[in-house]
């Protein structure tokens, strides 16, 4: 250390650096190392105790019976808690309705996000205008985007009524948050508002990064927009697609503030989701051994769709290095 | 444009220019670009109007007193025009307090969680720590980590160490929506940082941690308050962990105590509710504003090569 001050003058640094002796630099090496582990101690240990620590209760409660209304409880009930969760035809149908509602959402935002990216990608006045207000949904918190949603559908005061009526529309007196699919309807539209602009954001990106030459060259080769839009803007946006996906189908799989604020679950409980009846599990029937099987059925969901993400975009690298 | 003519050759050119206009086929071309420059307009138009229109309907409805809407409103404009919903807000202690508690919670846990993905995203990019990748994985797979699935053990620790209902307890949580994506995107930004004016710096006798604070950091301040920005609006977003551990309405953050707000016996006042709304969309929409580059290079981090 000191050496390092008396011989460089900080031109020649760099070489300096590359021609240390091995040992000195092996010993640089491992407290390199060292002070890297202690740097990311407080991350580490933080992230470590809202996830790995919930999921070893969650998993060691789902095993037993939980439940702070019975003080006497807290057997071992071996699977009893997941067999009775299955055997439970509103949690199987809950399941269900998450994974179609998931499906159904993603592929309809990865489609509209595309559609928006494509659109800003364009060069035209007041981009960055239009780019801002498209942002904007994606900022504002999801209570204040449910919120809208609930006045723009409310029955007797709200916006879409109101215009119905006005163009003498059918349905100028639906009761939106009232019925099982204009309620899921509903949800939809308002998680889709929030979040069709970051899956916009990210293609954009993506558009952003293919380079206009591969376009000019498929021109003069006499190729038409839709020709190069299969051939060159698809295969080449895949790397931020399947971030979109990913992020997409995890937060759609968790869906719950949109769920609580609009309908609460209801009609009845058709509109709930794993997430919702996980939180009911925990907070209002307080039992922490169906909660915590709940929340191991969502974290291995989410597990399994993060890894097949990851799959596919790995034989999806290897085809095209072939 | 006129590239793509001189590749195409002086030939096409020459046949093309003396009759531009003339013939019905450019005609009927010149037509067709028009009318995809109209569609093209109302593709924008459209797009402006469905992000934006849900916030000019919930400005509305707050410019109304709770007197006209508790009449029933007929017609797409209030009557009259008044500001009584939000000075019945801001006189609302349920409303001021959560207001004041979010801020500080979000501070909290911006300065935090940014503070804390500075050193890790240095460690990562820099310090050859071996598992780095395993590491990174863990860091990204936190950020989807089910929120539902947090809620019970914690709600079950909190309640015995006193967290319940307070704001340190919040504080912890938010971490898991900003942590990940700061450190992901501090690290990130160190992996484009050259190395040579560390280098330089070490081998004149500076340790590690001063060359972090003296040299690495100014150098990473944009990107930080990237991260933090960031940051700031996803925990300003949660309601979930709100909703789960507080109980009483001054400890209350202001997206718990919006949906509590406004509700009576016998009607909903989404006048109150929605200036309300329009009162905490108001600082997010100004960061957007602001700071909208930023935002999108961070969001964008890593995400495409």
């Amino acid at each position: 250390m000191a050496s390092g001050v008396t011989v460089s003058p900080s031109g020649v640094t760099a070489s300096h650096g590359g021609s240390r002796p091995p040992l000195r630099r092996a010993r640089a090496a491992a407290a390199d190392r060292r002070l890297g582990w202690l740097l990311l101690t407080p991350t580490l240990a933080i992230l470590l105790a809202v996830t790995a620590f919930p999921f070893a209760y969650n998993l060691w409660n789902s095993v037993h019976q939980v439940n702070l209304t019975d003080p006497n409880g807290g057997g071992f009930t071996g699977l009893g808690n997941y067999r009775s969760l299955f055997a439970d035809p509103v949690f199987r149908q809950t399941l269900l309705r998450t994974l179609v509602f998931t499906a159904v959402s993603v592929a309809t935002q990865i489609v509209a996000g595309l559609v928006v990216a494509l659109v800003l990608n364009r060069s035209f006045r007041g981009r960055g205008w239009v780019r801002a207000a498209v942002l904007v949904p994606w900022a504002v918190p999801t209570v204040v985007a449910a919120t809208s949603w609930k006045t723009m559908l409310d029955p007797q005061t709200g916006f879409v009524n109101q215009l119905l009526s006005a163009l003498h529309l059918p349905g100028a007196d639906t009761n939106w948050l009232g019925g099982e699919w204009t309620a899921w309807v509903a949800i939809g539209i308002t998680d889709a508002w929030k979040t069709v602009p970051f899956v916009a954001i990210i293609l954009l990106a993506g558009l952003q990064v293919i380079p206009d030459e591969l376009y000019e060259a498929a021109r003069i080769d006499g190729a038409g927009a839709w020709h190069s839009f299969w051939h060159i803007t698809l295969p080449l946006l895949k790397p931020a697609l399947l971030v979109a996906l990913i992020f997409r189908t995890l937060s759609a799989l968790l869906v719950f503030d949109v769920v609580f604020i609009l309908t609460g679950g209801g009609p009845g409980n058709t509109t709930e989701t794993l997430s919702f009846i996980n939180w009911r599990e925990f907070l209002v029937s307080t039992d922490f051994g169906t909660g915590g099987a709940v929340s191991v059925v969502l974290v291995v969901l989410s597990l399994l769709v993060a890894a097949g993400y990851v799959r596919l975009f790995r034989t999806d690298e290897g085809a095209t290095e072939r | 444009m006129t590239g793509q003519l001189h590749v195409a050759g002086p030939h096409q050119r020459v046949t093309a220019r003396p009759t531009a206009g003339h013939t019905p086929a450019q005609a009927r071309r010149r037509r067709a670009a028009r009318l995809r420059r109209v569609g093209f307009a109302l593709l924008v138009a459209a797009i402006v109007a469905v992000s934006l229109f849900p916030f000019l309907w919930i400005l509305r409805t707050s410019l109304m007193s709770s007197q006209e809407f508790s009449e029933g409103v007929s017609g797409f404009l209030p009557k009259h025009l008044t500001f009584s919903s939000y000075a019945d807000n801001l006189s609302d202690e349920n409303f001021l307090r959560p207001l004041l508690n979010s801020v500080v919670i979000c501070l909290i846990s911006t300065v935090l969680s940014v503070v804390c993905a500075t050193l890790a995203g240095y460690a990562l990019s820099r310090l050859r720590v071996r598992g780095a990748g395993v590491v990174l994985g863990f860091v990204l797979f936190a950020g989807f980590f089910p929120v539902l699935a947090m809620v019970g053990p914690l709600f079950l620790v909190y309640r015995n160490l006193g967290l319940l209902d307070s704001p340190g307890g919040l504080v912890l949580a938010y971490m898991v929506y900003t942590l990940p994506i700061a450190t992901w995107l501090l690290k990130s930004f160190f992996d484009q940082v050259p190395r040579s004016l560390e280098e330089a710096a070490m081998v004149d006798g500076a340790s590690r941690l001063r060359v972090l604070w003296h040299i690495v950091v100014p150098v990473a301040m944009p990107a930080v308050f990237t991260s933090a920005i960031i940051s700031f609006i996803l925990a300003w977003n949660d309601f979930a962990f709100a909703t789960s551990f507080l109980q009483t309405p001054d400890r209350f953050t202001a997206p718990l105590a919006i949906v509590n707000l406004g509700q009576s016996q016998f009607q909903v006042f989404y006048n109150r509710i929605d200036a309300a709304v329009v009162l905490i969309t108001l600082p997010v929409v100004l960061l957007v504003l602001f700071a909208q580059r930023r935002i999108v290079s961070g969001l964008t981090a890593g995400a495409v090569k």
